[in-house]
């Protein structure tokens, strides 16, 4: 191979200088990649110890707690887990939580899926009001109606009931939802509904057969937000329940008594309202990079 | 996009327009109501006109807690925002470390509010948390009991691990969207990293970094899980944002008319600076000089 280069000392020198070029270039490539890694992970590391610590102190018993700080449990103990699950009043505050979470995610995507279709393909009258107004509830403080709240939901008999806590959080969530949606829907083009209608679909059917497979990324982000939003949300849930209904972010209050803050349980609580983030996170992991910017690039 | 003029689209908005209204119009309107008057009992009120909003324009504890939400606010947006870009330009594009970068990075998003001032509270305790025992090991007297700097920059810490993510996953997906035929034109020109950034990826990332400003400022106008949790506004009042005042005063002191007019006047605001935003944004997607860029 080498028999065939040209050998001049010109020549020569070109290829060293090249392949001289090439190797720092490499070089100074691989020391690029392995300070982003190193960044990377100092930040993976700066998000995980807090949460690392709450697991640490769930799986330790109080004396081991308040005794002294120890990196990881020395006497591994499920006691505070075996508590939450034993124990219905605890258990219960997370089937009541999912349950108004779901009920919620299921009522806003409903009514946001024909909204935002309006909105991202049709003039009428008022539509531009209409939009802001809908954002400015994204808006509203909830602790402004904290007490309107407590009074609407109990004189219309709704009050410690999961639907009333589902309803509460429309209030943020459809806005939100529609105005997801209607970023995605907008970038579909207009030609497909024309197409379809063309072929005689009448609009229900293209809606659920041809136009909703065709934004579903969108769908699976929306879905995410909603379960996000409902999910954390803690001062309207409070408010508007009582027993029957109440979420599991209130019931963790109960830890700190009289004779000290339980850590243990509180912190095995803690580590269970992390579980089903984590569920639904790894379901729309592969929407997120394209979804995440919400249609709007 | 040339839209259809139809007014048959309201009935496609309508389902959403009532629930939306049932939970938002009735108790405004409630709010509203109790902020002109007088409620000793529900048999007997007075009418006030616009006294509680003059006294609560007036009151100087309140008026604190305004200047603290708005330098909260703006602090937390002074650090999130670049430190979001950062991240999202240094997480990587493909194969399984992209999938549990992704999944890590969006944990701290999905914690329950409260849980995540206990998380804090836990972490920052000077006997049993990591961090408040590791900085008095490191001969820091760190107590955010005692101090308010130590706890100013706890909540502000803790802000930043909660709601960085958003910025960094928003801009991530921004990024995502820039056709690799722009680096290899900026390749060709010899563009340095700078360059590239400058004026390649950062116009890309205005529409979602415009989005990601407004929830973050909403969101951190609202803030009142995670401060009451960690500090309870302590000590003193160093730490009371808004939020909590309005709640200490409607159900702690049940003082409806003043906690009424308050809660217009907090309202009012965010909805003042959202409104700048919305016309920003609106204003950016007809602007044609901005056409070529998106």
């Amino acid at each position: 191979m080498s028999d065939s280069l040209p050998t001049t000392p010109q020549a020569v020198r070109q290829r060293v200088a090249v392949q001289d070029y090439r190797r720092r270039r490499k070089a100074r490539a691989a020391s690029i990649t392995w300070r982003r890694r190193g960044l990377m992970t100092a930040y993976i590391v700066f998000v995980l110890l807090p949460i690392y610590w709450l697991l640490n102190m769930s799986f330790q018993s109080n004396t081991e707690i308040l005794g002294g700080l120890t990196l990881w449990p020395q006497d591994f103990t499920l006691e505070h887990y075996t508590k939450i699950f034993t124990d219905s009043t605890w258990y219960m505050g997370y089937v009541n939580s999912m349950t108004y979470v779901l009920m919620n995610m299921a009522i806003s995507i409903v009514v946001a899926l024909p909204a935002a279709y309006a909105f991202s393909r049709f003039q009428f009258i008022g539509d531009k009001h209409l939009f802001f107004w809908l954002l400015t509830n994204l808006m509203a403080p909830p602790a402004v109606f904290l007490l309107p709240y407590f009074q609407l939901y109990y004189t219309v008999g709704l009050f410690d009931t999961h639907v009333a806590v589902a309803l509460a959080h429309c209030l943020f969530n459809i806005p939100l939802a529609v105005w997801i949606l209607e970023g995605f829907m907008s970038s579909v083009p207009k030609e497909v509904d024309e197409m379809a209608y063309i072929d005689g679909y009448s609009f229900p059917k293209f809606f659920v057969k041809i136009f909703l497979p065709m934004i579903r990324s969108g769908i699976g982000v929306t879905l995410f937000f909603l379960f996000m939003f409902s999910w954390v949300e803690l001062l309207l849930a409070r408010t508007l329940t009582s027993t029957n209904a109440q979420p599991i972010a209130s019931i963790m209050t109960r830890t700190s008594t009289a004779s000290g803050i339980d850590w243990g349980t509180l912190a095995a609580a803690g580590v269970l309202t992390i579980l089903p983030g984590i569920v639904v996170v790894y379901f729309v992991r592969n929407h997120i990079a394209k979804g995440f910017a919400l249609g709007r690039t | 996009m040339n839209k259809v003029r139809n007014n048959h689209a309201w009935w496609l908005i309508l389902p959403m327009l009532l629930l939306v209204a049932f939970s938002a119009i009735i108790p405004l309107m409630t709010v509203v109501n109790y902020s002109v008057q007088d409620v000793f009992d529900p048999y007997t009120r007075f009418f006030t006109g616009t006294e509680w909003f003059q006294v609560m324009l007036n009151d100087p504890a309140l008026q604190a807690a305004l200047l603290r939400q708005f330098a909260f606010s703006l602090t937390i947006l002074a650090i999130e925002v670049p430190l979001g870009i950062g991240i999202a330009l240094i997480m990587p594009k493909q194969g399984w470390q992209a999938s549990a970068v992704l999944i890590l990075v969006t944990l701290p998003l999905l914690i329950p509010w409260n849980v995540v001032g206990s998380i804090w509270q836990i972490f920052t305790r000077g006997d049993i948390g990591l961090m408040g025992w590791g900085l008095r090991e490191l001969g820091y007297g760190y107590n955010i009991t005692r101090s308010p700097a130590d706890a100013w920059a706890t909540i502000v810490l803790m802000d930043v691990w909660h709601w960085t993510p958003l910025i960094a996953l928003l801009c991530y997906s921004g990024l995502r969207a820039i056709p690799e035929a722009y680096y290899q034109a900026a390749r060709i020109d010899r563009a340095s990293k700078w360059a590239v950034f400058r004026f390649i990826q950062l116009p890309k990332l205005t529409n979602v970094l415009v989005i990601g400003i407004l929830l973050r400022f909403m969101h951190s106008f609202m803030i009142y899980a995670e401060p009451f949790v960690l500090t309870g506004g302590g000590p003193g009042s160093s730490t009371t944002f808004l939020s909590q005042s309005l709640t200490t005063m409607a159900i702690g002191q049940q003082d409806l008319g003043p906690s009424a007019a308050f809660s217009l006047i907090y309202f009012l605001i965010i909805l003042l600076v959202s409104w700048v935003f919305y016309t920003a944004i609106m204003h950016r997607q007809k602007d044609p000089t901005t056409q070529g860029e998106r």
